[in-house]
């Protein structure tokens, strides 16, 4: 056990060091977009003198080092700074939007990542059947579509005449629980069809892939079903990549909704980031995308401790 | 259930097809076999006899890829071709038991052992967990396990391979089968290790009287297990006796080649004359991390002669090959080529030094790039030792293939997939000639081979080692091998030279104890041999009895 600590502690410091890197590339992206904030917000008919003054204030002015040094020290202090738009605490703009970002991604994977390990399960077991195909041809056709498709096609089906769910999952008057789920519904289902291939193919592959390992013929020889030996035999020395992919999904499902969310105008992180590029309100931008940074890693070193405590070789020395 | 003696197994026509590509090609062709209650037979052939599936075929039972076409299987009189899915899942693990080859392999790398042991008698409702664990213990006691009360708990990555086959001898145990199937079973384990499995197996299977199916290659092996002996060549049966009438009076001319491959010996030669040695390993201390793998290994290597190094895996042979090559630089001593010291680690070497020593290595299979043709598998190393081009370059791969004893046309531009076991293993001989080494290192090169392949292969390498006066390294662990090939002998264990000398010295007292204890693990003809040589041990001590006495 005390070296799963340790390998969390070095992957902790990893990750931290990878933040490090991404914040310089974030703040050189920012830097590289074209216009001007001042512009942007003064308009057209602004004079000169106006955009420098506006500019000074901002402290748009300082050389990049100072500003990013600026940036970085007030973020380790926990303040990521004021929207540049509307005056804000970025980090107060980010708290809401991250909770409903949350929320679906919660939603979704609610739904893909077990339907998609029992898909790849029974895919595996019914190997090259009928269903087997039938499944893995559903599952690249909804990967196969762009996502805004499948949301528009999704909107067709369920929002259009009939009207069985919005097409626009608007979150204004605090919803309970049951009208979250059901506003929410079409853009969790988006997310579900286009995540649960992925997951769904690699669980179905990790486990053919070791049903010709001597064990599994030795459970067969001991008489064992075919599906104890799916679940006992061969899945639990299939985890390490199903968890990795699944904890690339759950990233995405973070991270990637930005076309699902404008779609359905859900407010989340996506619109957010959206919004602000637009507006070239740089401090919001930066802190979303040092957000979703996180995120990243943070899935990523667990998907690594889960892997490594599915292992007995890892956990157990000789 | 009938008595003792009453016919357990009948197989009547027995008909195997396996795929190769579109078509279905027979592997097994009308084989009959029976077994009555509490006998063993011994099935023994070469590779591609079609032992393991007539073995498997018993549980009916046939690999991806196989299919059985034709015959009767009748176990106690249930006729399992016939019977349901169902119904031969239920026989199999409860009523016949199998044993595999790689014990490593065929446990499940996440599970402990006691788990896997109380699965089969749980699933078939024979016993409770509980009580499963417990009789695990005692079967773990009974196969002289270390530690019976715990070693269950351990993950099979914690167990020795020695010990891995002996928990899974007690495994296939669990439910007291009527039927073991062992699948060579002691065939990747070294000899001091065989001869452990081996007695514990016939221990436990004289002990709950179980019938038992025993397939090897390893003629000496079977006389110590088995009742009678069949054999098998390409898929049919070539004679079947008891174990004794077989040993002694064979009646087919197939057996007794199987018999006499061990015959080949290579001419006794002149001692060496030459001042220098080709190669000199000098006090070589050397290992991974804060390890020692070799402690102060000390020999010679004479030009034309041919050193054989032995010992049990782990006793440090292939890392003194990996100092030889500069693999492995060696944290003292050193390694001189015909008395010049080499530079420790291969990056410092010349290419003219590096081309001097060369390697042939156990597993052909991984050794050759499986996208090269054989002309650019053995051109390579000429091309890059020698700067042959084009057409010279031609002629020397056929001249190589020539010496390899294959023929240059029809074998030039195949891939190493389309090439047996043999060819591929002359194909890794003839890429190590190619750089004109003076000095080879054949790392178990004839283990993974049928004999008969094998002593081909030792043959060709003799008649090479006249032609470019080359001097060998030969690394092995079969003693069988040791006395056809070696002038000298080094006998190694954790990581030290505890003997060293000709061969003839080597094979005759007295002997070191430990020398004394390989030489005396290796089985023989003589179906009496493991019973009189465990005798001998008890009265000798527990150990491998007195030195040179």
């Amino acid at each position: 056990m005390p070296h799963v600590l340790r390998m969390i502690a070095q992957r902790l410091a990893l990750g931290l060091v990878t933040l490090f890197v991404v914040s310089i590339i974030i703040f050189l992206g920012t830097e590289l977009l074209p216009g001007d904030f001042a512009q942007q917000m003064l308009g057209q008919a602004a004079t000169p003198e106006t955009v420098a003054a506006l500019r000074e204030r901002l402290g748009l002015n300082d050389p990049m080092l100072v500003r990013y040094v600026d940036w970085l020290t007030d973020i380790l202090r926990g303040d990521f700074g004021v929207s540049l738009a509307n005056g804000q605490p970025v980090a107060d703009l980010i708290g809401r939007r991250l909770v409903n970002t949350l929320s679906l991604a919660l939603y979704a994977a609610a739904i893909s990542v077990p339907l998609s390990l029992a898909l790849g399960i029974l895919a595996a077991l019914f190997r090259n059947t009928l269903f087997d195909r039938f499944v893995n041809a559903s599952a690249l056709t909804s990967i196969s579509f762009p996502e805004f498709f499948v949301a528009y096609i999704l909107i067709f089906l369920f929002a259009g005449a009939g009207g069985m769910f919005p097409s626009m999952a608007s979150l204004r008057g605090d919803p309970g629980l049951g009208e979250y789920l059901h506003r929410a519904f079409l853009p969790a289902l988006t997310l579900t069809l286009v995540t649960t291939a992925y997951m769904m193919r690699m669980t179905r592959a990790a486990i053919i892939n070791l049903l010709a390992s001597p064990y599994i013929e030795m459970a067969r020889l001991k008489g064992i079903s075919p599906m104890r030996i799916i679940l006992r035999h061969a899945l639990p020395n299939a985890l390490a990549p199903i968890i990795n992919v699944i904890a690339l999904n759950l990233a995405y499902l973070i991270t990637g909704v930005v076309v699902v969310e404008v779609v359905f105008v859900y407010p989340g992180l996506g619109q957010l980031i959206v919004d602000s590029v637009t507006a070239r309100d740089m401090p919001v931008v930066q802190g979303v995308a040092l957000l979703f940074a996180g995120a990243y890693v943070l899935l990523n070193l667990t998907a690594d401790v889960l892997a490594t405590l599915s292992n007995p070789r890892l956990m157990h020395r000789r | 259930m009938s008595e003792k003696g009453g016919r357990l197994l009948e197989i009547r026509g027995l008909w195997i097809e396996g795929q190769a590509d579109e078509d279905w090609v027979p592997i097994v062709k009308g084989v009959d076999l029976t077994l009555d209650r509490g006998e063993v037979l011994g099935l023994i052939g070469e590779s591609g006899a079609g032992k393991s599936t007539i073995g498997l075929a018993a549980m009916g039972y046939a690999r991806d890829g196989c299919r059985i076409s034709g015959g009767e299987i009748l176990f106690d009189g249930i006729d399992l071709r016939a019977a349901s899915e169902a119904t031969r899942r239920s026989l199999r693990g409860r009523r016949i038991a199998y044993v595999a080859q790689s014990a490593a392999a065929s446990f499940n790398p996440a599970h402990r052992l006691i788990a896997q042991y109380a699965e089969g008698p749980v699933r078939h409702g024979v016993m409770s967990a509980a009580e499963a664990e417990s009789d695990a213990v005692d079967l773990y006691a009974r196969m002289r396990l270390p530690d019976p009360e715990s070693i269950g708990f351990r993950y099979p990555h914690q167990v020795s391979g020695g010990q891995l086959q002996r928990a899974m001898t007690a495994m296939a145990m669990a439910c007291r089968p009527d039927l073991i199937i062992f699948d060579e079973p002691t065939t990747a384990l070294d000899v001091t290790t065989q001869i452990e499995v081996l007695s514990a197996i016939r221990d436990i299977v004289d002990r709950f009287d179980t019938a038992a199916i025993y397939i090897t290659h390893d003629l000496a092996v079977v006389a110590q297990m088995a009742d009678r002996i069949k054999v098998l060549l390409r898929g049919e049966e070539v004679e079947e006796a008891d174990t004794r009438t077989m040993l002694a009076t064979p009646s087919e001319d197939y057996t007794r080649s199987l018999w006499a491959v061990r015959s080949f010996a290579r001419a006794e030669q002149p001692p060496a004359r030459d001042a220098t040695a080709v190669l000199s390993v000098e006090g070589v201390t050397a290992g991974y991390d804060r390890l020692d793998v070799l402690r102060d290994v000390s020999f010679d290597i004479h030009a034309r002669r041919t050193v054989a190094v032995v010992g049990e895996s782990g006793s440090g042979k292939s890392t003194t090959a990996r100092v030889i090559t500069g693999l492995l630089p060696p944290r003292m001593g050193e390694v001189r080529f015909e008395g010049t010291p080499l530079p420790p680690g291969y990056r410092g070497r010349s290419r003219d030094q590096l081309r001097q020593i060369q390697m042939i290595y156990q597993m052909a299979d991984t050794a050759l790039n499986p996208k090269l043709r054989i002309r650019d598998l053995i051109g390579r190393p000429a091309q890059m030792y020698l700067g042959l081009r084009g057409k010279r370059l031609e002629e020397r791969v056929r001249d190589l293939l020539s010496l390899i004893e294959l023929e240059p046309d029809a074998h030039i531009d195949r891939l190493p997939s389309e090439l047996s076991g043999g060819q591929k293993q002359r194909i890794g001989i003839a890429r190590a000639l190619a750089a004109e080494p003076r000095f080879i290192i054949c790392d178990e090169v004839t283990s993974a081979l049928d004999q008969l392949v094998a002593e081909g292969i030792l043959r060709l390498l003799d008649k090479l080692q006249g032609e470019f006066d080359l001097a060998y390294m030969f690394i092995t662990h079969d003693l069988a091998t040791v006395r056809a090939i070696a002038d000298e002998v080094v006998v190694m264990k954790e990581g030290r030279v505890v003997e060293q000398g000709p061969k003839a010295d080597m094979f005759q007292p007295p002997h070191h104890p430990y020398t004394e204890l390989l030489l005396s693990s290796v089985p023989e003809m003589d179906p009496d041999w493991l019973t009189d040589l465990l005798e001998r041990r008890e009265a000798g001590g527990a150990g491998a009895g007195a030195a040179g006495t």
